[in-house]
């Protein structure tokens, strides 16, 4: 289908099924019970998983594929941020041409940075990509500022000077209110919700469009990795320099992997300021650069789901895991002995809340020492495993790519 | 001239610190083939050994003294520190007054330790793995020593203020000849470069002169052959990780009078020094203490009102600016040396 081969198509339909029933299956719990807190189906970190996935993807079609460790990719999301943000405040409000453009000036900025940088690899590659982000992130926070907004970042506002306000069923501030992001005249934070037996569901529309954005960059990935493009990019990592004296150019090839990772990056922020329309200098730092190698890396590089797992994990751990506090670690060790109660929740304490970071880094290290393939490894070991002990075990489903 | 001067001098403190954790960087690099990011986070627990060291030494018992009243009438209570009765009160107050330098004494065998466990524990595991996971181990590594730090100490920065003798100004201008106010320099600065050349001598001193140092030397150049020679060239790179660990160690404990340690200094740091070492030349010791006062005092020129004037942000993206065109230009820095990551 569409060009794919049957475990590709597989895999397609599972991630689309996936996140057309992501706000039923992150849902588990019913309102109201005592792990309410787990689920993850609200439409702000919903939102967030497909946009950080479609970050990641776009990461991955760089580091795994080439190996070329880039530590400034947050600077195209920001890019990309601002340059929605700037489509919603002078055009329209309507997200389609916030999402083009900020997708089109992420390509520009990442062709200018990746000729500059690419012209060297390993280490050097890393830094230098570094360096521009970090140069970006100082810039948009002091000289920029009438482009940025500065520290205090930027916002659409009711005196925005949109020249098509009914674009495409822009809504204009007809009653006075800042007019949200919207598409065809839905906005953005428009859902619909269905309570059903204890349990309720939301559907949100800015999470679909999210979501229907992020298949296609899924499906655009899986083309580039079985394109003889992929090839040509998988030659470059396992050894550039065989690659050269069988009389291929690498560069251009770089060149325009660096510029599509670019894209993504940017379609992931222009998406981000479609969704919230607040964008800050600090989406360019070098730790949000940081948080998507740690995306992909522990969902496993150079898999196809790998970068979209990591992604909702961390969003998932981010958001539920700063979220415990002592006193619900106190009920979940209630039914034990009062010493051992007490001594638990000391020793978990730190992990938790305001702690999640520790969390994090625990985790991500012992992904990196142990477990170099990340989740997706992880997941093929498990299905080897059962395989052994039961020969006649169907096929690993969780971990068809690669 | 007094502003050019000026500026140099205040591009030296801050050169400093880039220099000492760049040559610590480039240790490691130059020896055990390992791109260390969790440096800048040994520097950080260099700056929170200092906190607390002054943490300890101002532990305090209460005392009734009954020669001061309170507004009730009743006698005072007054927090007396112990080293005011181990050492009696003025000595103690100059050892509390003096804790930022006593914290030397007590970084560096923490930080050696610290170095040591790391590479034992961690490292060891990670030279035969390609550079993107050992840049990937400890980088997940200082996030966790970075949040253990705001676990224990808050998220806040924690004032560590310079002995009482070196609060204040040097004026450097009337000693050569300019007005008099027109260069002056705060003490504390001056104690901070000099410890630093001290310490990058000391060093360099120690790499040349002594038998140890000649070994990791020879290490450096062909470890193979180092090896065959029946020598363990292992115990000693471990060693030098230590060392490399204290200076950065070093340099975060002397640098909070400057700058109050918190728990991201050391990543603010991290991603300067990376910079520093890569515009010295990847592996070369000299190149890294020479990149670092460079840049540093570049940075401190162009945060020269004319400069910002002239154009505008320059003071913010300088450093990589030069890093930029350094690694265009030469691609080996300033001072490296061929052979050393290439590919």
């Amino acid at each position: 289908m569409l060009g794919l081969n049957k475990p590709d198509t597989r895999l397609l339909l599972i991630v689309i099924a996936l996140v057309a029933a992501a706000p039923i299956l992150l849902n588990p719990f019913p309102e109201g019970s005592g792990l309410a807190q787990f689920n993850a189906g609200y439409p702000d970190l919903m939102q967030r998983f497909v946009i950080f996935g479609i970050f990641a993807i776009g990461f991955n079609i760089l580091f795994g594929l080439t190996g070329y460790l880039s530590f400034g990719h947050a600077a195209f999301l920001g890019a990309g941020s601002y340059a929605g943000m700037w489509m919603m405040k002078l055009l329209s409000i309507n997200v389609i041409p916030a999402i083009i453009f900020s997708t089109v000036i992420a390509g520009v900025i990442s062709l200018l940075i990746g000729f500059i940088s690419l012209r060297r690899s390993g280490i050097y590659f890393s830094i230098l990509t570094l360096a521009f982000a970090q140069m970006a992130f100082s810039l948009a926070a002091s000289v920029l500022t009438p482009i940025t907004g500065g520290e205090t970042g930027l916002q659409t506002n009711l005196n925005d000077p949109r020249i098509f306000p009914e674009f495409l069923g822009g809504g204009a501030s007809i009653d006075g209110n800042i007019p949200k992001p919207s598409l065809f005249g839905i906005e953005m934070t428009a859902s619909y919700q269905l309570p059903l037996a204890g349990w309720e569901f939301t559907f949100n529309w800015g999470y679909y469009i999210c979501g229907i954005v992020m298949i296609l960059a899924f499906y655009m990935a899986i083309r580039i990795f079985r394109s003889p493009f992929g090839l040509m990019l998988k030659a470059v990592k396992s050894n550039q320099q065989r690659m050269n004296y069988t009389g291929l150019n690498a560069k251009p090839y770089m060149l325009a992997c660096f510029v599509i990772s670019g894209m993504y990056a940017g379609l992931a922020g222009g998406l981000m300021a479609a969704m919230d329309p607040q964008v800050g200098a600090e989406r360019m730092q070098w730790t949000a650069s940081g948080e998507v190698v740690l995306m992909t890396i522990l969902g496993g590089v150079g898999t196809l789901i790998g970068p979209v797992l990591g992604a909702g994990l961390i969003k998932y751990f981010e958001n539920i895991f700063s979220k415990i506090n002592d006193n619900l670690l106190h009920q979940w060790f209630a039914f034990l002995p009062d010493g051992i109660e007490d001594f638990l929740v000391t020793i978990i304490h730190p992990f938790i809340g305001k702690g999640w970071h520790l969390t994090l880094g625990l985790m991500f290290m012992a992904v990196i020492i142990f477990l170099p393939g990340g989740l997706v490894e992880g997941g093929k070991r498990i299905g080897r495993l059962v395989r052994k002990s039961k020969d006649t075990a169907p096929d690993g489903k969780t971990n068809p790519a690669e | 001239m007094d502003q050019i001067i000026l500026q140099i001098l205040n591009g030296l403190d801050k050169g400093s610190a880039y220099a000492l954790i760049a040559l610590g960087l480039t240790l490691i690099f130059g020896t055990l083939g390992v791109v260390n990011f969790a440096h800048g986070a040994l520097f950080m627990l260099g700056a929170f050994c200092t906190v607390t060291l002054s943490r300890i030494l101002s532990l305090s018992h209460t005392v009734i003294d009954e020669s001061r009243k309170d507004f009730l009438g009743n006698p005072l209570k007054v927090e007396v520190p112990y080293v005011y009765d181990w050492f009696g009160e003025s000595t103690g107050a100059a050892i509390i007054d003096w804790s930022v330098p006593l914290s030397i004494l007590f970084a560096i065998p923490i930080m050696i330790a610290i170095g040591v466990a790391m590479e034992r524990g961690l490292i060891k595991h990670f030279y035969k793995r390609p550079h993107a996971d050992q840049i990937l181990v400890t980088f997940g590594l200082a996030i966790v020593l970075q949040e253990i730090v705001k676990y224990y100490f808050g998220a806040n920065q924690i004032p560590a203020p310079a002995p009482e003798a070196f609060v204040g100004s040097f004026d450097f201008g009337a000693l050569i000849g300019f007005d008099a106010g027109a260069i002056i320099y705060p003490y504390w600065r001056i104690v901070y470069f000099c410890f630093a050349m001290i310490l990058v001598g000391a060093v360099f001193a120690f790499l040349q002169f002594t038998t140890f140092g000649m070994v990791v030397r020879a290490g450096m150049a062909d470890r193979e052959t180092v090896q065959l020679l029946g020598i363990n060239i292992d115990r000693r790179f471990t060693l030098i990780f230590g060392i490399a660990a204290a200076v950065a160690g070093l340099a975060g404990v002397m640098y909070t009078p400057i700058n109050s340690p918190n728990y991201h200094m050391g990543m603010d740091f991290l991603v300067i020094s990376f910079v520093v070492v890569v515009v010295g030349g990847m592996g070369s010791l000299p190149g890294a203490v020479l990149a670092g006062f460079v840049l540093g005092i570049l940075e401190s020129f162009a945060s020269m009102r004319q400069v910002i004037e002239f154009l505008p942000g320059i003071n913010q993206v300088v450093i990589y600016l030069a890093a930029i065109v350094i690694l265009l230009t030469r691609p080996r820095g300033l001072m490296g040396r061929k052979g050393v990551m290439e590919d």
